[in-house]
């Protein structure tokens, strides 16, 4: 690991992002941020400094864009410690079941994107780093309510797992995190349960995992064991259910 | 967060529609929606958090810090940060916020809008003294910039302006250096009424004082209780400040009387008795935090605050009349504290804080206290004192307007789309 520690965070608006960044700048880290809205990076870039980041770059991207993945590498540079990739939309089922072309678009947003970007970037996490994605719950079981998003989810989690084995043997730990519902702007429109966390402490623990763990975490912890249920159930329960 | 209560889940609102504000520069569409209030973190006891049959404008994705001067020890801040989340920063840097209240989960919007006050209110003033400039958005002028010598009005205005004002984005507070992050607790039981008063009114030498006095017995005479000072330590040494304590679940205890004076003897012998001590910062400033929900202790039925201030002129007897009638009461108070306002005025046409003696106490929600607290009133009024709107949840709109005259000079400022129970009850 460089002194400071050099970290990339992709997706850097969002609220669960922020919290992380918030927890490496406490650290002193020098941080690379990429986001497509210029105004919103700036935002974050200026908390993060004055929270005590040693440097802190942005980079405008849009994640919908291919080219942004040779933007982002170009930016990070040879070396880096860890990597966050943690942009995401969250599409409406209903309104997107019957629009093959708004489904296609969800899943270059929420996994084309993010593997793809995960691929190039690969390379350049130093020894000991960590490469780390944000999956979802939602990619566990294909569920009515949001199977697109879902689906989604599941392709990052396979890939994360495909890569891991690929590069552990160069020390380089792959984190998938499963946070569950956290109380975001993502989440405007949905009627809150006593289930919701609050951004930082999903971000405590996505902080946490990026420095110690490898392999699949869920956030806040709770949500392994609810999967654990959920996984193991017969779809036709699941459906019966109408989880 | 799916609940939109209160601290003291009393009174009850109905539906409330919510409206996220995230980013400073996009304001959120409040068109169909009036009235709108701004909501931090929903620690203020009664309805100045509520909005019934209206539009909460949830201000905590508004968290980041926007600049902090390490030299000159100024901090501009979003208004929906914590003060939990700021402070583990400041003390880092050797700088703490003054007039800290005495829970760490509420906004510094929050704190503006209620004025609040610390245990250090004697030297420095409640919160609105220490604020240079805000960013408000209001819905008929758009984005106001604020301060002492710009659109001075508002300004004041919204010092303890109840969120009434349009909603505060950000603003700009001058810290305060501190010697260490750690603090020496000096506690010292008091005897008798004199001992109370002498002990309250003996100066401000350390940099913080409050006194806990046991009003959970019908036997108040002589009252029982400890004076707490404290002062950071000179030296850089002693407890890490922000270090997080283990939180523990309120356990539930039925709230009588026979468990609130065994609670309330239980802590006085404990604390009696811990004289001096060094303590972390968090366990000096916020020991209710350790206990997550402690509000709920009190059931379905919620708990009024009430917070009065009684100034000089009207001597020691309504202090001292509250006090009993608050220690005979169906329960008694399982939380009584006292505390001296020093002179500095506070900027707010509605701020609370004025020189004297100050009581706060908690008590179960119920018929017999609601009768008890307008019994209470009239002697806060004979005494030309006032009660806090930020902990209020039943005060009459008669005595909050001889309490704050200026309320009907504060109306002029509200924003025309900006409502809220509390103001609906007391102004309508």
């Amino acid at each position: 690991m460089s002194v400071p520690a050099r970290i990339l965070i992709a997706g850097a608006t969002s609220a669960i992002a922020i919290e992380v960044a918030r927890r490496f700048a406490a650290e002193g880290a020098d941080l690379l941020l990429a986001g497509r809205d210029p105004a919103k990076l700036e935002s974050v870039a200026r908390d993060l400094r004055a929270r005590g980041a040693a440097s802190c770059q942005n980079v405008v991207a849009d994640f919908s864009e291919p080219r942004s993945v040779d933007l982002i590498v170009g930016a990070a540079g040879p070396q880096i410690d860890a990597a966050l990739l943690a942009w995401g939309t969250l599409p409406d089922q209903a309104a997107i079941e019957g629009d093959p072309d708004a489904i296609e678009r969800a899943l270059m947003v929420n996994a084309v994107s993010i593997v793809a970007m995960a691929a190039a970037i690969a390379p350049q996490i130093s020894r000991g780093g960590c490469l780390a994605a944000i999956g979802s719950v939602a990619g566990d079981r294909g569920r009515r309510g949001n199977y697109v998003y879902g689906a989604a989810k599941a392709a990052i989690d396979v890939f994360m797992e495909g890569l891991r084995a690929r590069l552990e043997p160069e020390g380089i730990r792959v984190l998938t995190i499963k946070p569950g519902w956290v109380d975001t702007p993502m989440t405007a429109a949905m009627k809150k349960n006593a289930l919701f966390a609050s951004p930082a402490a999903v971000g405590a623990a996505i902080h946490e995992g990026m420095k110690r763990r490898d392999g699949v975490i869920y956030a806040p912890g709770y949500w392994r064991w609810i999967m654990l249920v959920i996984r193991s159930m017969p779809g036709s329960l699941l459906r019966r259910l109408g989880i | 967060m799916a609940r939109y209560e209160s601290w003291g889940r009393y009174p009850r609102a109905g539906e409330q529609r919510t409206v996220r504000i995230d980013w400073r520069h996009e304001p959120p569409a409040l068109d169909g929606l009036a009235p709108v209030l701004p909501r931090g973190m929903g620690r203020s006891y009664g309805d100045v958090c509520l909005n019934d049959g209206g539009t909460l404008l949830l201000t905590r994705g508004l968290s980041g810090m926007i600049e902090l001067d390490r030299a000159a020890g100024l901090l501009t801040v979003e208004a929906g940060a914590t003060l939990g989340e700021v402070l583990p920063v400041l003390l880092e840097s050797g700088w703490i916020l003054r007039a800290i209240p005495g829970t760490k989960h509420v906004t510094i919007g929050g704190c503006i809008a209620n004025d609040v006050h610390g245990k250090d209110h004697e030297r420095e003033g409640s919160f609105g003294c220490h604020v240079e400039s805000m960013e408000i958005l209001r819905s008929d002028r758009g984005l106001v910039r604020c301060s002492r010598d710009e659109e001075t009005e508002l300004f004041e205005a919204t010092i303890g302006g109840l969120g009434l004002t349009g909603v505060i984005l950000s603003a700009t507070l001058r810290l305060r250096p501190i010697s260490s992050q750690a603090v020496q607790a000096r506690r010292q039981s008091f005897d008798g009424w004199n001992g109370f008063f002498d002990s309250l009114e003996a100066g401000a030498d350390d940099d913080y004082s409050v006194s806990w006095i046991d009003a959970s017995s019908r036997g108040i005479d002589p009252p029982r209780g400890f004076h707490l000072r404290g002062s950071h330590l000179p030296d850089g040494r002693g407890a890490g400040g922000s270090r997080a304590l283990p939180a523990i679940p309120m356990p539930p205890v039925p709230m009588t009387r026979a468990t609130i004076r065994l609670a309330c003897a239980a802590y006085y012998a404990l604390q009696s008795r811990r004289g001096v001590t060094e303590e972390s910062f968090e366990s000096f400033f916020f020991p209710l935090d350790r206990i997550t929900g402690w509000n709920r202790a009190y059931g379905r039925r919620g708990f009024l605050q009430y917070q009065c201030v009684i100034p000089p002129a009207a001597g020691r007897a309504p202090v001292i009349e509250i006090l009993r009638r608050i220690a005979s009461s169906a329960t008694g108070s399982p939380l009584t504290i006292a505390k001296r306002f020093g002179p500095r005025p506070s900027l707010g046409l509605l701020s609370f804080p004025v020189e004297g003696t100050t009581i706060a106490s908690d008590l179960p929600a119920s018929r017999e206290n609601l009768s008890l607290l307008d019994d209470l009133d009239v002697i806060v009024r004979r005494a030309e004192g006032r009660v806090y709107p930020a902990k209020d949840a039943r005060m009459s709109g008669e005595n909050f307007r001889t309490f704050y005259p200026r309320a009907a000079e504060f109306q002029r400022f509200i924003d025309p789309r900006f409502s809220s129970s509390f103001w609906r009850r007391v102004m309508e």
